[in-house]
């Protein structure tokens, strides 16, 4: 086995890098692949909550690289998938305590043993970012349809081509295709005109997430949730399968169906 | 769909909070990709007038300093409009 690895990053915070991450592995991992998330974001770490392994945790990324812990012994084992795996964050550390060419050794010493190593990154520019895009063979950048998102999302762009990392592949998430459809939302096609990169997910709007972080379970374990089955297209586009972008207009609530209606009769 | 409540909110499909977000970002992005402020680009246009009127005659309010990017590349477009050299040579003559 040689696992590639993917650097899972945004710039800005808080538009969903871990939850795709989470989402992502479970995805692969539903599909018999075998695979370890490494949460970069040490410090503020958040990948095992939102996987639901917190309580779990013995010893962390900063600890293997300290040499106080073996690589083995800092990865918990998702009971739920078949292969899945999680290497924590550091929790009272700060970025400085991991190096790019720490990752990289991390990540070649896990290449063997998996098909897929994926980083779930810190927001900004800085330390912590250098350490997660230096061992990564593919770079996904996560944006939402919002100005600052995608301006932040350009610049990790730039940056990433600077890297030679490039070219990043973007996902688009929390997509309303309500506010689209009357104009007052960025679409799909606006964001890849500014951005110019290709696309690898849209992911629509779902209180779904939330409901699964809140209980620790991924919503790609679900066979219900469309942003899971958006994820669970992600996975399947990773490893090279041609699968449609999905319409996100099918998840239409009776409300919605119901103002529709009237305003297809209005005009 | 969109006409409807274009129509209802009284605006044109064009004139969306989208569009509005879209057009800024474009612009704001060729700043941040080359790294020259507004500030700059205006500095630029001044210095072009100087270096070129020194040797040619142009119409100056007529000078345009634009950046513009084609996917990824960004380049800089000068449109210098010159005027005519009085009895200059390539006036119609007899």
């Amino acid at each position: 086995m040689t696992a590639k690895v993917v650097t899972i990053t945004s710039g800005k915070g808080g538009v969903g890098k871990t939850t795709a991450t989470a989402n992502i592995a479970v995805a692969l991992a539903g599909m018999g692949e075998k695979v370890v998330c490494i949460d970069g974001d040490i410090g503020l770490r958040n990948l095992d909550v939102v996987m639901g392994l917190e309580n779990r945790i013995v010893y962390d990324l900063v600890d293997v690289v300290e040499g106080r812990a073996r690589l083995r012994q800092a990865m918990i084992k998702d009971k739920r998938m078949p292969e899945l795996y999680l290497i924590p964050a550091a929790q009272t550390r700060d970025k400085a305590s991991v190096s790019p060419s720490d990752m990289i050794k991390v990540c070649n010493d896990l290449r063997s043993e998996f098909d897929w190593v994926l980083i779930d990154s810190p927001a900004g520019i800085e330390r912590g970012f250098r350490n997660v895009i230096a061992p990564a063979d593919q770079v996904l950048i996560v944006t939402n349809p919002e100005v600052s998102a995608v301006r932040d999302a350009d610049r990790i762009v730039g940056l990433i081509e600077a890297e030679e990392k490039g070219p990043g592949h973007l996902i688009i998430n929390r997509v309303k295709i309500e506010m689209v459809k009357r104009g007052d939302m960025l679409s799909t096609e606006d964001v890849l005109d500014i951005l110019a990169i290709p696309l690898i997910g849209v992911i629509p709007e779902d209180e779904v997430i939330l409901v699964s972080t809140n209980r620790g379970a991924p919503a790609a374990m679900e066979e219900k949730s469309r942003a899971g089955q958006a994820f669970r297209n992600i996975a399947r586009r990773l490893k090279g399968e041609d699968v449609p972008f999905m319409s996100l207009d099918d998840n239409q609530g009776f409300w919605q169906k119901l103002t529709a209606r009237f305003a297809r009769s209005g005009g | 769909m969109s006409n409807f409540f274009d129509r209802l909110l009284g605006r044109s499909p064009r004139d969306t909070s989208a569009r509005t977000a879209k057009e800024r970002l474009q612009l704001v992005l060729i700043h941040d990709r080359t790294d020259v402020p507004p500030a700059v680009m205006d500095l630029l246009k001044d210095e072009i007038i100087t270096v070129i009127s020194r040797h040619v005659d142009i119409d100056r309010e007529g000078v345009e300093i634009n950046l513009t990017q084609t996917q990824r590349e960004s380049r800089l477009v000068a449109n210098i409009p010159l005027l005519d050299a009085p009895g200059g040579g390539r006036k119609r003559r007899r």
